[in-house]
Parts: structure tokens; C-alpha cells; sequence
């Protein structure tokens, strides 16, 4: 494997609330390496954006990080104190959120916000900040962002917003960018562009991407790795064209068949049946087995993690080995 | 889902069988706090409802008072060999009795007044609510200009057109209480009208006054009955003011407020009961009303319940 | 903007031409003013010129017409005990009234904020709940027994504090100021604290829940991810967007501060209009009476004004809508 810039190791982030504890993250592994993409795939409330900010430390109460290790270039995030937390965030390790409305601070300019950032992290005089925050904006396509900068958040359209934060996130040219949802909302052309520049800066830069969605065909088109989640757990991980080629978890083969496709034109959806289960005091045992055409009585015990083929892991006791109709 | 909800079907058949009163009761008393509060708030009612009863002395009969008991202090004893716990005023009057008296007519012209602001104001609130349109817009209208005025200034202008006297004051805490009632009453009447019983009982016709006053009202009960105990307090402080001021009750019928003005002059000579035992009644009814207010706030409230 | 700065102009005039109607029909028809301006004594040819000689005589709407046409050339009549202009009365008042008022704003402001921020970042700890409890007290306990307790205990007991009046006082642009003596300064001390306690309570439970509802926003969330300093998120990024309600309620509090001052006054003997309003109505000086509510209700409609305004400069949302 080539250089890793970030390498997980059974991360567990729980929330303890009165109702008891909510296992949002369990026990997963995964890694990127440099200048790579990984897609971190799953339904909503499958523990995908926690997963996102234990990476960088901003899991709040009643939550915590209670066992892994998040090893970012070589240096373990979870032993680190919040003062050296801070300098990582913004700076080598940058977020993009999933809402555009609300990550921008509705009462400051945008240069404030922008200024801010990277007087955050380098000894720059504000003039630089401020040329730096401009180059940013013209990077993610804004038109004359001179003026711009002066805006208010609310003055730009929910795509603009979206495209200032993915700005402030490049600010620093950062070596991990976490981007949760970061082009949902966004018209096609714009989204398009947007995974381009983010394409870009990965190959040159050789920024590591850790993309976050339940919209399987940005993966396709995006992302090197998979990482499928459900309930909180990793339960497939692979190469992205061997996982969508050939899933072998039932909850992946579900998630891709019931992806409408040109192919399939005139023949059923397939959807999965049931609903998310609860991460609250969740059972012992595989959490897709409520809803999974394969499951049996073994699925009653926590299924290991094993290697099926070279580079893939896999969570599950009845893997589906045939192809995929 | 229905499989794994099997297991647990037992347990869910055999409840416990509450009334939502018990229930209501059983949250009510969460908070100690609140349980100490409704008790004072009952005893303090019931001194005031006893007065007569309970107190040493008639306060109001000037053949038990002798001047020249006044002011004296607290534990003293009276020719007649009883003692006054708390003191005398100037008037040589026992200052437990007065308190109970003056309760009686605080709580009176409290509860009064914001009984009657209740009727008034939840009738106007629903009224907006119901009508809508351009009877909505002007009762609201008069709403905001009601309150963006602070209530003791009109209080004041009203006493300084009418003279003081008990009634004027009540009429003075009406006029300054009725807006709230009518705000709440129609916010709470909006949330209600697009429930699906308000849907159910339009969609068989009944008559317009059985909707509201038969269906509707009692839901919009919990939130008025809410601003309504606070507002008990708001008014019993305001009177309480109004009197201090010298422009609330007559002399004749003291409240707590004026018995605490009557003292006023005395506090600089270090004579403090005459102020300060009133002020502590005044304080405790004050409190305790806001407390059980806050609890039933907290239990009725269904936002902030999960 | 000048559109919207016009209607709220004439909708303030309309509101003060409402408020002119009530105390005018307060004070000429609920209550008679022959009955004070006229010895029980007099016969009825003497009460029939006096009545003459006032237009009380003529019909409601030219008597209307005539006071409104006085209150307009700022002659609301002469005060029955000074014998003085009952508008000059007022407004020689005036400045102490002030005075106590914009004192109690600012310490509600600079004591409020901090309590209300530190209540609202540690929300648990022992010290953030003792500040909610105690608020608590500031918006339940009546103001006058407390300043009668501050009375008690600081001037009676301890004997640190004056008690009552404004103590002495300095010449600026041509009024008498408390402030700018110790001596003045020692006086407004108990009378400014015991008017701002009610809100300093609100501005902490305001600063409070602001804080607590602003936190678990994502933009808070994403200027941490940034890596600004903690310090930074809360003073700039959190307070910056509760200043918006605080101005509001502190400007519209200041109009209520001035209304009770009345109280405050009283307690202390502080020389302000509101002690001159009790002392009025005590008397039945109308004039007067009539004075300050006109006076009172101008300041009221034109503190709403600014805070209006205030409130379109600080947040850039209502800016943008007001500019369209």
C-alpha cells in the first residue's frame, strides 16, 4: 500500500444519553491513503457524520470517542490535546458540512470568515488573508469574488454557500478533507465542477478525500474506495468497481439494487425491506439481520471481519458470493 | 419489526391504568421544590380565606387597638397579656392580624383581577383566532399596543384618571392583564384548530359556539392555565406597588403593599417590622405562586416533554 | 429605506394622536376638572363662568381640538401647586430620570452578558445554576421591597451607602448630572442598582438561552472545524448573533426602565419625573399628570424608532429586505 494519511483502527464513538447509549459508531477500520478518495456510504443515521467529526475531534457531549485509535499521518488524533486538535483542524484536516445554510455565520461578511481561517493558522499580515480568501473563491468558480467577499452569507444562493465553504475548507490546501453530503443540493453542472476541482486537488496536491453520502452514484464517478456503513458499523469495505461490481454484503447488494439505473430501464426497483433500526441498545449480533433475505440463527452472534479477496473486508456470515443479476 | 416487538407485547398489555390526573399529579411531583410551594401557596390561601378566624386581633376595629401600644416590638406583650409575635404598628395594631387581613385583600384583588382578565381575554383571544381576518387584526392590534406599554404605567394612568379605591385598581390590573390572556388564548386556539378533532367536529356541522367553548377551549386550557397563575403573581406585586405608591388601596382596607408603605417612615429609626414582616408575606405568596406556576409550565407543556 | 423609515413615522404620529385622544378623554370625562379647579364654595354663576372661561362649555371635539393645538405649541397647561408651565416642570425632572435609567441599562448590559454567557457555556456547573436561580429572584421579587431592603441593610445597618436624593451634582451642557461627583455617584449607587436588577435578570436569561440555542448550530460547529480559538467562536461568531435579540429588549427596556423609575424613585426620594408623576397624581395636579404621559409616550415611540433602526443595522438579513 502506498503512503497512508489517515489509518482508523476499531473506532467506537458512543453517546450516552438518559434513554441509554447510542453506538453511532462501532468498532470500525478504515484508511486512506494519499491523494486517494474514499466514499463512506450509507443511509441516514447509519453513523456516517459522526464517524466524520471523531476524525477531527468535535464529537460533543454526551458523546465520546470511547475506544480506536485515529492515526493521521502517523500520529494518533485521539491522544492529542484540543490545543493541538485546533492547529490540525482548518489547516491539515478540513471539513465541508452538509448543510449549506446554517455552516456559514448568518451576521459576519464573508471575508471575516474567511480571514479568519487563515489567520488561524499562518503568520500572515490580514492583506494576504484576504488575497488568499479571494484566489479560494475564485478557485471554486464564484464570479468576481473581490466583491463577493463582502457579501453576507444570505445574499448567496444555497449552491454559492455551498461552494464558499468548500473554499474556506481549501484555504489551507489541506492533506485530509472530510466532506459530508458536500454536493447534495447542488445543481448537476455545478456538482460536476465541484467533484472535478476536488478530483484535481487530490492528484495534485495529493490531499486524501473522505466522502461522505447515500448517493452511490457520485461514488461511482468520484471515489477510489468504498466503505459501506449500516447501524453504526463498517460492513463492507473495497475497492470502489469490485464493491459495486460485485457487493457481497447483502445490505451493499440491497443499497445498489434499489439504485434506479438507465440499464434497468422498465424493470422494478428492488428497495430494502424494513426500516433502519434503532441505534439505541442495539442487540448483539449482525443489526441487518431484521432485514436480510440470508439471515439464520448464526446471525445472532457478532460476525468477524474477514478477507474474502485481496484488498476487500467484509462483515457477514453469508456473503453473497454468485454474481449480481 | 413486528417480530421483534412480539417479545415485549406482555408487558405492554398490562400498564399500570393512570387517569391523566394521577399522572399529572405523579410529574407535578418531581420537584420537591413545587411540592413545598403548593403547600405554602394552600396555607396561604386558607390564612387568608380564615383571617378572621385565625388572627389575635381584628385589625379593622379600632375599640381593640390602643395607640399607645404602637410600634412595639416583636414578642412584646399587650396590656392584656397576649403577645404580639410580630410587632406593632403606629396604631398600637398587632402586625400578625394586619398581615392576615392584608393578605386576604392582596390575594383578593389579585386572583380578582386576573380571574376576570382571564374571561375577557381568552374570549377576545379566541375570537381572533376564530374570526380571523380584519377582527383578528385589530383585537391583535390592541394587544401589541397594550403591551408595548409597561404595565405600571398603565396602571398609572388609569388611577390617575379614576382616583384610587379598591375597584380601580382591579379594573386598573384588568385592563393591564387582559392582553397576555388574549395573546396566549389565541395562540393556543391557532395550534388547536388544525388538530384533527377541531377537523373532525367541523365536518359534523356543529354550531360554531359548541366548537369552540365545547371542543376547543378545554385543550387551550393547559397554556392559560399556565400565564394565568404568573399572571395571579404579576397582579398581586403590581397591587402590592400601586399601593406602596399611595395610589392603590384606601387606607381603610390596607393590602400588604400599603402596610409595607405604612412602615416605610419607621425603617430609617431602626423600628424594621413594620416594613419587613408584610414584605416577607408579600415575598413568600409572591414566590411560591411563581414556583407552582413554573412546575405547571414545565408539566404541562407538551414541547418540552420527549 | 426611506419608504419604510416614512411609515414608521406616520405610523408613530398615529399612535401619539391615539394616546393625546385617552389622556384627553381621561382626564376631561371621566373626571371633572371644574371639580379641582374650583372652590366647593362657589355659587353656580361662578362655576358657569369658570366653566366659560376653560370652553368646558364648548363641544368634546372642539375642546379636543383646542388641547391638541396647545400640545402642539408644547403648553399643556400650568401646574395647580408650582404655578409653573407644566411641560418646564417636567422637563426640568427629566435629566435625573435619565440619568437612573441609562445607568441601569448599562449595568444590566455589562453585568447581564457575562452572567448570561457563562450560565449558557456551563449550563451544569454549580455556579451557572446558582446565577439561573438567583435570576430568578431579580424578575419575581417586587422592586420597591427591595430597595427597601437595600435601604435596610446599606444605609440603616452598614451605613455605607446615602439613602435618599441625588447628592451633589455637576453642570454639563447646562443640567445637573449625579454622576459626575462621588458624592452623586454614591447616591444613584442603590436607587440605579435596585431599578436594574429586573434586568439584568433578563438580559443573563436572554445572553442564556441565546447561547444555548446558538451552540449546537452547525455554524458553530464549523467554525471550530476552521480550528479558530474557542474564545474567537463564542465572542464573535455566538455573541455576535445574540446581540440581535439583546438590542431589541434592552432598547424597548429602556422606555420601561423610565416608566418604573417611578418606583425606584419613590423608594429613594430620587428627584425625577417619576416621583413629580406620584406626587402630581397624589395632589390631582392634572397638567402635570398630563404632561408626563404625553412626555412619556413620545419617549416611548421614540426609543421603538431607534431600535428599530438599530436592529436593521446589526442584523444584515432585515438590512437586505429593507433596502428592496
Amino acid at each position: 500500500m502506498s503512503e497512508l494519511t489517515l489509518d482508523v483502527q476499531g473506532l467506537s464513538t458512543h453517546f450516552f444519553t438518559r434513554a441509554g447509549v447510542v453506538k453511532a459508531v462501532d468498532d470500525i477500520s478504515f484508511s486512506v491513503a494519499r491523494g486517494r478518495v474514499l466514499g463512506l456510504v450509507g443511509e441516514s443515521g447509519s453513523g456516517k457524520s459522526v464517524t466524520g467529526f471523531s476524525l477531527i475531534g468535535l464529537v460533543d457531549p454526551p458523546g465520546r470517542i470511547t475506544t480506536g485509535k485515529i492515526l493521521f499521518q502517523g500520529r494518533d488524533l485521539t491522544k492529542l490535546d484540543e490545543r493541538e486538535l485546533r492547529d490540525l483542524r482548518g489547516n491539515r484536516i478540513a471539513m465541508i458540512f452538509q448543510d449549506p445554510m446554517m455552516t456559514l455565520n448568518p451576521v459576519l461578511r464573508i471575508d471575516t470568515q474567511m480571514i479568519e481561517t487563515v489567520m488561524a493558522h499562518d503568520n500572515v499580515s490580514r492583506e494576504v488573508a484576504r488575497q488568499r480568501s479571494r484566489d479560494a473563491l475564485g478557485m471554486v468558480g464564484i464570479p468576481s469574488p473581490e466583491e463577493r467577499l463582502t457579501s453576507y452569507p444570505h445574499q448567496f444562493s444555497g449552491g454559492m454557500r455551498k461552494r464558499v465553504a468548500i473554499a474556506i475548507a481549501l484555504l489551507h490546501r489541506p492533506d485530509l478533507i472530510i466532506a459530508d453530503e458536500p454536493t447534495t443540493a447542488l445543481d448537476v453542472t455545478i456538482q460536476a465542477q465541484i467533484l472535478a476541482e476536488v478530483q484535481r486537488l487530490a492528484r495534485e496536491v495529493g490531499t486524501a478525500l473522505i466522502w461522505i453520502t447515500h448517493d452511490l452514484s457520485v461514488i461511482a464517478g468520484l471515489a477510489d474506495d468504498i466503505a459501506v456503513m449500516y447501524a453504526g458499523r463498517i460492513v463492507e469495505t473495497g475497492a470502489v468497481e469490485e464493491v459495486l461490481d460485485r457487493p457481497l454484503h447483502p445490505y451493499t447488494h440491497g443499497l445498489i439494487g434499489s439504485v434506479p439505473s438507465r440499464n434497468a430501464r422498465g424493470s422494478r426497483l428492488r428497495q430494502i425491506p424494513g426500516m433502519t433500526p434503532s441505534l439505541l441498545n442495539l442487540p448483539v449480533g449482525c443489526a441487518f439481520r431484521s432485514r436480510c433475505p440470508r439471515a439464520d440463527a448464526a446471525c445472532a452472534a457478532d460476525p468477524p471481519d474477514s478477507f474474502p479477496v485481496e484488498g476487500r473486508t467484509l462483515r457477514c456470515f453469508h456473503p453473497q458470493l454468485e454474481m449480481v443479476a | 419489526m413486528s417480530e421483534s416487538a412480539l417479545p415485549d407485547t406482555p408487558e405492554v398489555v398490562v400498564p399500570r391504568q393512570e387517569t391523566p390526573f394521577a399522572r399529572f399529579v405523579s410529574e407535578y411531583a418531581e420537584s420537591p421544590v413545587a411540592v413545598v410551594s403548593f403547600v405554602a401557596v394552600v396555607l396561604i390561601v386558607a390564612v387568608a380565606l380564615f383571617a378572621p378566624w385565625l388572627s389575635p386581633q381584628n385589625p379593622y376595629d379600632l375599640a381593640q387597638l390602643d395607640i399607645m401600644d404602637g410600634r412595639l416590638p416583636p414578642g412584646a406583650k399587650s396590656p392584656e397579656g397576649w403577645t404580639f409575635w410580630l410587632g406593632t404598628d403606629d396604631q398600637g395594631r398587632d402586625m400578625l392580624s394586619g398581615i392576615m387581613y392584608g393578605l386576604r385583600i392582596s390575594l383578593g384583588v389579585g386572583v380578582g383581577s386576573a380571574l376576570i382578565a382571564c374571561v375577557i381575554g381568552t374570549a377576545l383571544g379566541l375570537t381572533a383566532a376564530f374570526a380571523g381576518g380584519r377582527v383578528d387584526g385589530s383585537i391583535m392590534r390592541l394587544v401589541d399596543l397594550q403591551l408595548s406599554f409597561p404595565a405600571i404605567l398603565v396602571a398609572l394612568m388609569i388611577l390617575a384618571f379614576l382616583g384610587k379605591g379598591v375597584m380601580n385598581v382591579m379594573l386598573a390590573l384588568v385592563i393591564v392583564e387582559w392582553a397576555r390572556f388574549a395573546r396566549t388564548a389565541r395562540s393556543a386556539a391557532l395550534v388547536e384548530a388544525r388538530r384533527e378533532y377541531m377537523e373532525a367536529a367541523r365536518c359534523l356541522a356543529l354550531p360554531k359556539w359548541r366548537l369552540i367553548f365545547r371542543h376547543m377551549l378545554p385543550n387551550c386550557m393547559p397554556p392559560i392555565i399556565v400565564i394565568g397563575t404568573i399572571l395571579v403573581a404579576r397582579a398581586i406585586t403590581l397591587e402590592a406597588t400601586l399601593s406602596f405608591l399611595g395610589l392603590g388601596v384606601p387606607i381603610t382596607e390596607p393590602s400588604l403593599g400599603l402596610l409595607i408603605a405604612n412602615g416605610y417612615q419607621y425603617m430609617l429609626s431602626g423600628k424594621y417590622w413594620i416594613s419587613f414582616y408584610p414584605g416577607i408575606a408579600l415575598l413568600v405568596t409572591i414566590m411560591a405562586i411563581n414556583l407552582v406556576g413554573d412546575q405547571l409550565r414545565d408539566v404541562l407543556n407538551p414541547r418540552l416533554k420527549r | 429605506m426611506t419608504t419604510w423609515m416614512l411609515r414608521r413615522l406616520i405610523q408613530a404620529v398615529f399612535v401619539m394622536l391615539a394616546m393625546t385622544v385617552i389622556v384627553f378623554i381621561g382626564v376631561n370625562v371621566i373626571g371633572d376638572p371644574i371639580e379641582i379647579l374650583i372652590s366647593p364654595e362657589a355659587d353656580q354663576a361662578e362655576r358657569a363662568r369658570a366653566v366659560a372661561a376653560l370652553g368646558l362649555d364648548k363641544p368634546l371635539w372642539e375642546q379636543y381640538w383646542k388641547f391638541l393645538l396647545g400640545a402642539l405649541q408644547g403648553d399643556l397647561g400650568r401646574s395647580f401647586v408650582f404655578n409653573e408651565p407644566a411641560l418646564k416642570l417636567i422637563a426640568q425632572r427629566m435629566p435625573a430620570t435619565l440619568e437612573l435609567a441609562l445607568t441601569a441599562v448599562l449595568m444590566s448590559v455589562v453585568i447581564g452578558i457575562p452572567l448570561g454567557l457563562y450560565a449558557g457555556l456551563k449550563p451544569s456547573s454549580l455556579a451557572g445554576r446558582t446565577i439561573m436561580g438567583v435570576s430568578i429572584l431579580g424578575f419575581s421579587l417586587p422592586s420597591f421591597w427591595v430597595g427597601l431592603m437595600l435601604i435596610m441593610v446599606f444605609a440603616v445597618q452598614l451605613g455605607w451607602l446615602p439613602s435618599t436624593g441625588r447628592g451633589q451634582t455637576a453642570e454639563l451642557f447646562g443640567v445637573q448630572w449625579s454622576f459626575l461627583t462621588a458624592n452623586g455617584l454614591a447616591h444613584m449607587v442603590m436607587p440605579a442598582t435596585n431599578l436594574a436588577l429586573g434586568n439584568i435578570a433578563l438580559v443573563l436569561r436572554l445572553t442564556r438561552a441565546g447561547v444555548r440555542e446558538n451552540l449546537p448550530m452547525d455554524y458553530v460547529k464549523f467554525a471550530r472545524a476552521k480550528g479558530i480559538s474557542p474564545s474567537r467562536v463564542v465572542f464573535v461568531h455566538v455573541l455576535k448573533n445574540i446581540m440581535i435579540p439583546i438590542v431589541t429588549v434592552v432598547g424597548l427596556e429602556i422606555g420601561g426602565l423610565i416608566a418604573f423609575a417611578v418606583v425606584t424613585e419613590s423608594v429613594f426620594a430620587w428627584p425625577g419625573m417619576g416621583k413629580l408623576i406620584i406626587d402630581s397624581i397624589n395632589v390631582l395636579d392634572r397638567p402635570v399628570i398630563v404632561a408626563y404621559l404625553m412626555m412619556i409616550v413620545l419617549l416611548f415611540i421614540v426609543i421603538n424608532l431607534i431600535v428599530d433602526l438599530l436592529y436593521t443595522v446589526l442584523d444584515p438579513r432585515v438590512r437586505l429586505e429593507n433596502k428592496e
